[in-house]
């Protein structure tokens, strides 16, 4: 187990290099932050100081070595715009993304788990039916327009529920979150609804496909044989053996609902991660979106393992000790 | 001895694209206490799904449409879903053929057999686990204290068929249907299988329908066996009237399929043509295009008789009967 955890961490080590080095040179790439940081009147004396104060000036080897020295101490540069550490300014609105995503991945296992293993367990029913062509329009809606749709209905048709922001927050452990406070909910439950949407739609056609093959296994037709009721048959030995696949889906997913709430957070203004990338970007301020996507990655990498963990706790046959690579 | 399971034309048919298929076709069957009945016949003859319509287990497109099943004097056909249940594991148990897919491959053996118990009696888990180790140790699986705690994986193929069985064993059932139970194992394991299964059936009084296609197996094993032919019983009697002076030609064919039964040099004899499939049986009997003494009589179906009068214990379903070869 522990020389797993190490040969794994030594992996990810390697994939945050390649993965620094890749935008270090395609930010390089798209166009100069200078052209759009400095006031387009100021003179060259002006305009070479501002180069030199952001370390513009060096070759791009130099300062790509430069950012991986501060790396290493934890200092992942200064934003090019705001002159705070890019990595605080990211860990401050990571709370918030955090907090729109795992509610909204809750809203999807809650929901989807049952409803799929309903639809897998009476496929030909009206409701098993009607839950799987629910499921396609969750697959097939953009989420951005279903976003939209939500605010025209519930904010500005009927009034029930705010368009934007977090509400009124309160601290948990010194991080503001929304979900302790109903203001909060009440503007946390729409995008969270809406980043579920998809995977809703994942968890549903998952669990009723691995459903549907679960029940026709000897093990199910020997568990009715001895006599079980229905919901243990389907509780037990069923769902422990498709949370196998369900896990891994949701620890993939997980990642990307945290790197793609972009578009919710756009559309429903949430102060999160996701609408801190889409202003970085557009003034190529390169140490946000370096640090941004490295802590993306970092959070993929321990929800991945979070997810090798969970597997040999949930399938007997899996021991990590064996596994390779 | 008093009668455990009586079954009287018990039809169960299947709704396929092709029309309306009978599985099983009015099988009667009687198995008393503590005896073995060895149901035999090809894949697809209906065998195992006889059992599962003892079972109540048949599924969706399958239905039992006719007859009457009595277990302990009660008929369960006309049982409610949660009536069945209660039933199933308790007075009658199954054990499938396949080891290695009975039991759930991700809950241990403590978790599989105390479920059993808890499902129809209403003990502690304590008692619950303290009956699945005593259970286990009958069986003669060793340390079986250890041996709960363990995975299915953790157990060879053998070692497994015998949990499953001492799952089957756990409620003390008046009736145990084992369908090819031993057919997945090795030799050697499936002979010591065998002999236990008789052991363990005698000794609680437990009656066993043992549902295979080998006769080699069944000439050990049955008190009586029913030969079952595209859904229906074709042949029933004792054992040993069954092997040595089979009425039936298919029976005949069977026995004569056995390998060891053949001389060593000579062609192994089969039957000739394949079992023909139940959407498309010939008017009458269904055994005839495969038949070397089929007649323009076989055009209508043979009913059920006594083979050779006035002697009543073996029966027949065929209206051209093989003379005994003994007399």
């Amino acid at each position: 187990m522990l020389v797993y955890l190490i040969r794994r961490s030594l992996q990810s080590v390697v994939v945050l290099l390649a993965m620094s080095l890749l935008v270090f040179v395609g930010v390089y790439a798209v166009g100069n932050p200078i052209d759009i940081l400095i006031n387009p009147q100021a003179d060259q004396q002006d305009r070479e100081r501002s180069i030199a104060a952001l370390g513009l000036d060096k070759p791009l080897w130099l300062q790509y070595a430069l950012f991986l020295k501060g790396a290493l101490t934890g200092d992942l540069g200064n934003s090019f715009v705001q002159g705070t550490p890019a990595l605080g300014l990211i860990l401050e609105r990571m709370p918030a993304t955090l907090e729109l995503a795992v509610v909204a991945m809750l809203i999807a296992i809650v929901l989807g788990i049952p409803l799929g293993l309903w639809a897998g367990m009476k496929p030909d029913s009206l409701s098993g039916r009607s839950i799987m062509a629910g499921s396609i329009l969750g697959f097939s809606l953009p989420t951005f327009w279903v976003g939209l749709m939500l605010i025209m209905v519930f904010s500005v048709m009927l009034g029930w529920l705010p368009s934007n922001g977090r509400g009124e927050t309160r601290l948990l452990f010194g991080v503001p979150v929304s979900f302790l406070t109903v203001d909060g909910w009440r503007h946390l439950i729409m995008p969270a609804t809406n980043l579920a949407l998809f995977n809703l739609a994942l968890m549903i056609r998952l669990t009723r496909a691995g459903t549907r093959e679960a029940l026709l296994q000897d093990y199910v037709k020997f568990a009715r044989a001895k006599g079980l009721s229905n919901a243990r048959v389907i509780g037990v030995h069923v769902l422990r053996n498709i949370l196998i696949p369900i896990v891994t889906v949701i620890g993939l997913q997980f990642g990307s609902l945290i790197a793609f709430a972009i578009v919710t957070e756009s559309v429903f203004a949430w102060p999160g991660m996701g609408k801190l990338l889409i202003d970085s970007i557009n003034f190529l301020d390169r140490p946000v979106i370096v640090a941004y996507l490295l802590v993306i990655v970092t959070l993929f990498i321990v929800i991945n393992l979070v997810v090798d963990v969970l597997y040999s706790a949930l399938d007997p046959r899996v021991r990590l000790a064996d596994a390779k690579g | 001895m008093n009668v455990v399971l009586d079954v009287r034309d018990l039809c169960t048919a299947f709704a396929t694209r092709a029309g309306v298929v009978r599985a099983v076709d009015h099988v009667s069957l009687t198995v008393h206490a503590g005896e073995v009945l060895g149901l035999v016949g090809e894949s697809g003859s209906g065998k195992s799904m006889t059992g599962y319509s003892i079972m109540g287990l048949v599924e969706p497109p399958g239905r039992v449409v006719g007859g009457s099943i009595v277990l302990d004097g009660r008929e369960i056909t006309s049982l409610s879903p949660g009536e069945m249940r209660a039933l199933r594991g308790n007075r009658v148990a199954m054990i499938f053929q396949d080891p290695m897919m009975t039991l759930n491959p991700v809950l241990r053996i403590d978790t599989q057999m105390v479920e059993a118990v808890q499902a129809h009696d209403d003990v502690s888990h304590a008692i619950a686990r303290d009956r699945a180790r005593d259970a286990l140790a009958r069986v003669g699986i060793p340390s079986p204290d250890e041996r709960l705690n363990a995975y299915p994986h953790q157990f060879s193929g053998g070692m497994r068929q015998r949990v499953a069985i001492a799952i089957a064993l756990l409620n003390r059932p008046d009736l145990i249907i084992a369908d090819e139970p031993t057919t997945a194992l090795d030799v050697t394991i499936q002979g010591q299988i065998l002999y236990e299964m008789q052991t363990l059936a005698q000794e609680s009084g437990t009656a066993l329908i043992w549902i295979t296609h080998d006769l080699s197996v069944v000439a050990g094993l049955a008190d009586r066996v029913a030969v079952m032919y595209a859904g229906r019983i074709v042949e029933e009697g004792g054992t040993a009237d069954i092997i040595e002076r089979p009425a039936h030609p298919y029976t005949r064919g069977l026995i004569d399929s056995v390998p060891s039964r053949n001389r060593r040099g000579e062609r192994l004899r089969q039957i000739p043509g394949m079992t023909p499939a139940l959407t498309a049986l010939p008017e009458g009997c269904a055994f005839q295009d495969r038949c070397n003494r089929a007649t323009a009589a076989c055009a209508v179906a043979p009913p059920m008789t006594v083979a050779r009068p006035p002697y009543e214990a073996q029966r027949v379903r065929c209206h051209h009967p093989l003379p005994d070869p003994t007399a």
